[in-house]
């Protein structure tokens, strides 16, 4: 008989612990050219996100300007300096979801969220972000939330499909803000 | 070679000669913005669009390399429309006012605007993100007036290897700045304004301090004197006309009673001070070093330049205790005129207001350090660039073309060519050898003119080397000695010198370093645009104003005698420690 799989056996990683995994990936890119990028990339895998403090140790281990590896973070989309939520929720704001109303809906998301566009929830449940048209222009105003796209969202219908993932997550509670 | 075909002309260029270049070669101007001589193109501003004949698009002339048989229209109606839309389009993003700006007459932008007729902005854009840095002493940035063409991007990371500005976000929320647009206090910046010096709009100047200095000259309690960097009588006429190499001592000291100032003085004087004190400290390090085989810090570094300094502090603080003690010769004279000066006058410090007139913009900051208040005050009250002058002057409604030459004011004016040479890459080195060979050997330099010619001129990293022989009782540990110098210009060639250093190559004695490419005539304060071409004028006319002089050594200085003897005592005395000399602070890099 096949034992079925327990949740994850693995401890919390403490910060030091996470450092310390910066600093061997740092140690074994330094002297690679076009190192900054794929440390990055390994920086954000195992933080999460990119902060200040692992940026600056970034900076100071690669040998490059802070101004650098800042305005190389702030390029690429995929990199982000906020803890991201357990779900990300994409506002449409391309042309059709525009006039359609997508402005209606992110100003009412923003509200019952209380966060602005690129920031996560306190309770780190929901990330907001804004996108430029995930081709449902018949159906708009258009979110998407992780994997999946809502169409037509009217702005009464947004605390129920919010409540939908709150209620989906109780059991298992979101990683806490340190 | 290649041949080109441009507005019909026919021309023949090598290979890798860029459309703008080839058209330069023929007299025909194209626009630029983003476009510099030194750098690699970056193609951001789209300014300097050309026709090609058999491509559909137009293409970027200073990005593109001439290709054999190309055929290139640069004035051709649809060129012409394209560049004034590219030109509409950076003002209508563009949050400034002309009439209000400190490029205002002296703006690339503006000017091409002008010169392209654009009488209305007919694309109302959204402006881009406002924010007003005024963080640090000695700049100000105004992110609304940038026209991200990256020239700032290149020297600071390229030719200063600093990496204070970088572009940060992108798309609409593109800025030039520090990390994550914040402050540049919160960055590493050595504020030398090499920034400043090559944004072609009002995006980064220095911070204006004219208003502080005429409220002092209304100031009846206040004896308010004024100190010249050595740079500034080679430059200050481009303001007024002049051609990049002109001198205009005379006329600067005459407008500068005009304004109103009690004496007018010389930092030259304070630069022969500091080759006594610095050239002293040379020798004393060299005997430490040579004959009580005591351990000592060298190559001894000069210290005149306060952005290399802050780079020092930041990113080689090891290496703090090779650079000399002296303070810079702005802050030798401020020390002075508050104390020898003011003894003379019967004044106390805090009476006398010390103005200087810098090429730098670090300076403002230097002047702010607080180990800088020796005479029991701030030491420097203010500081203004050479471009400020220029402003102040005009201010006064002073014609300053027409004014007579008139001469510095003694006990503080007085200098030799030693002096005025600082303002140069390789001045320094070349006027403290002048007077530490003499002291050791009791001879004059043996070089025709007295001038060091392998450390003339804009090569980033220079070195010669000299044999001492002949020395005199006191200095006999030094003969048969081949004394090792170098010199750098730029923080980046700072840079692979002090790297050269660190791996035990060169055997240096004595360094130069200045911030600025081609030393301070090419200082962050001068009047803009500063290529090699202007550096190059205004070296040649500071040598002009050395050789010139019957004075070119410090120590004969007959001034500068008399302060030793009524005051100082002789140099590193108890007192030259006290006034003339400072420490450093090592900073870290976040
Ligand atoms: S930067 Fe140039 S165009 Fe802009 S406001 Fe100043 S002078 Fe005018
Ligand atoms: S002042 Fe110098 S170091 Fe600072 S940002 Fe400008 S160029 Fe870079
Ligand atoms: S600050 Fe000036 S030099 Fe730098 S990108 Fe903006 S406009 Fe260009
Ligand atoms: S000058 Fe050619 S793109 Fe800016």
């Amino acid at each position: 008989m096949v034992e079925k799989l327990g949740p994850c056996a693995c401890q919390p990683i403490s910060e030091d612990e996470l450092y310390l995994r910066l600093e061997q990936i740092i140690a074994e890119y330094q002297a690679k050219p076009g190192a900054l990028i794929p440390v990055l990339q390994m920086a954000q895998g195992v933080f999460g996100y990119l902060p200040e403090p692992v940026l600056k140790k970034i900076s100071l281990g690669l040998n490059k300007p802070y101004s650098e590896v800042a305005g190389v973070v702030g390029f690429y989309s995929f990199f982000s300096t906020h803890p991201r939520g357990k779900h990300m929720i994409r506002v449409c704001l391309g042309t059709a979801c525009y006039v359609r109303g997508g402005k209606r809906i992110l100003e009412v998301l923003k509200q019952k969220l209380g966060i602005d566009v690129g920031e996560t929830t306190s309770d780190r449940m929901f990330s907001l972000e804004v996108a430029r048209c995930f081709g449902a222009c018949g159906l708009a105003p258009a979110i998407s939330i992780d994997d999946e796209v809502y169409q037509r969202v009217k702005p009464t219908k947004i605390q129920e499909i919010l409540d939908q993932y709150r209620q989906k997550d109780s059991a298992e509670p979101a990683r806490k803000d340190k | 070679m290649l041949k080109i075909t441009i507005n019909n002309q026919e021309t023949q260029v090598h290979p890798g000669t860029t459309i703008l270049q080839a058209a330069r070669q023929l007299g025909i101007r194209i626009p630029t913005l983003c476009h510099t001589e030194k750098y690699a193109p970056v193609g951001a501003c789209r300014v300097c669009l050309v026709e090609v004949e058999g491509t559909k698009s137009l293409v970027a002339s200073c990005a593109m390399p001439v290709s054999n048989g190309m055929k290139v229209q640069t004035h051709s109606r649809r060129a012409r429309e394209a560049r004034k839309m590219v030109v509409e389009l950076l003002l209508s993003a563009h949050d400034g006012e002309c009439q209000t700006c400190d490029r205002n007459n002296d703006c690339e932008l503006q000017s091409l605007a002008h010169e392209m007729g654009i009488r209305e902005v007919t694309y109302p854009g959204e402006k881009g993100p406002k924010k007003i840095d005024q963080s640090t002493p000695a700049l100000v940035r105004d992110a609304g007036k940038c026209i991200l063409c990256r020239r700032c991007v290149a020297v600071c990371n390229q030719t200063q290897g600093v990496g204070g500005l970088f572009p940060q976000h992108r798309g609409f929320k593109s800025m030039i700045g520090p990390a994550f647009t914040n402050d540049l206090s919160d960055v590493v910046c050595v504020q030398c304004g090499q920034c400043a010096a090559i944004c072609p709009v009002g995006a980064i100047s220095e911070k204006d301090q004219i208003q502080e200095v005429w409220n002092a000259l209304d100031d009846s309690t206040k004896h308010v004197v004024v100190q010249t960097a050595p740079a500034i009588r080679a430059a200050l006429g481009e303001c007024f006309g002049h051609p990049p190499g002109t001198l205009v001592t005379g006329k600067m000291v005459a407008a500068l009673k005009k304004l109103g100032f009690a004496a007018v003085f010389d930092t030259n004087f304070a630069a022969d001070l500091t080759i006594l004190e610095e050239g002293t400290e040379l020798l004393v390090r060299l005997k430490q070093a040579l004959l009580e085989n005591k351990p000592v810090a060298l190559p001894q570094f000069t210290s005149c330049s306060p952005g290399w300094i802050n780079y020092v502090e930041h990113f080689y603080p090891d290496m703090l205790p090779n650079i000399s003690t002296c303070k810079s010769p702005q802050q030798m004279f401020g020390a002075l005129a508050k104390t020898y000066y003011a003894k003379k006058l019967n004044k106390r410090p805090e009476d006398i207001f010390v103005v200087s007139i810098m090429p730098c913009t670090a300076k403002k900051y230097e002047s702010q350090r607080p180990e800088m208040a020796s005479s029991s005050v701030r030491d420097v009250d203010v500081v203004l660039t050479t471009r400020e002058l220029a402003r102040m002057i005009t201010q006064a409604g002073i014609d300053f073309n027409s004014l007579p030459d008139e001469k510095m004011n003694a006990p503080l004016g007085l200098s030799s060519g030693a002096a005025d040479i600082f303002a140069n890459t390789g001045g320094v080195m070349e006027a403290a050898l002048r007077t530490v060979y003499e002291i050791v050997t009791g001879k004059p330099l043996p070089f025709e003119n007295l001038h060091v010619t392998p450390i003339v001129g804009l090569e980033g990293v220079k070195e010669a080397s000299l044999k001492i022989t002949g020395t005199v009782p006191d200095w006999s540990f030094l003969e048969g000695l081949t004394v090792n110098v170098a010199v750098a210009h730029g923080l980046g060639n700072a840079r692979t010198l002090i790297e050269r250093i660190r791996s035990n190559q060169g055997n240096y004695h004595f360094v130069e370093v200045m911030t600025c490419p081609g030393g301070c005539i090419g200082g962050g304060g001068q009047p803009r645009m500063t290529d090699d071409t202007v550096r190059l004028a205004r070296i040649e006319a500071i040598y002009r104003e050395d050789e010139g002089k019957s004075l070119r050594k410090s120590h004969e200085n007959p001034d500068l005698k008399k302060l030793y003897e009524e005051f100082l005592g002789r140099p590193l005395s108890e007192k030259s420690h006290h006034l003339l000399h400072t420490r450093y602070t090592p900073k870290g890099l976040l």
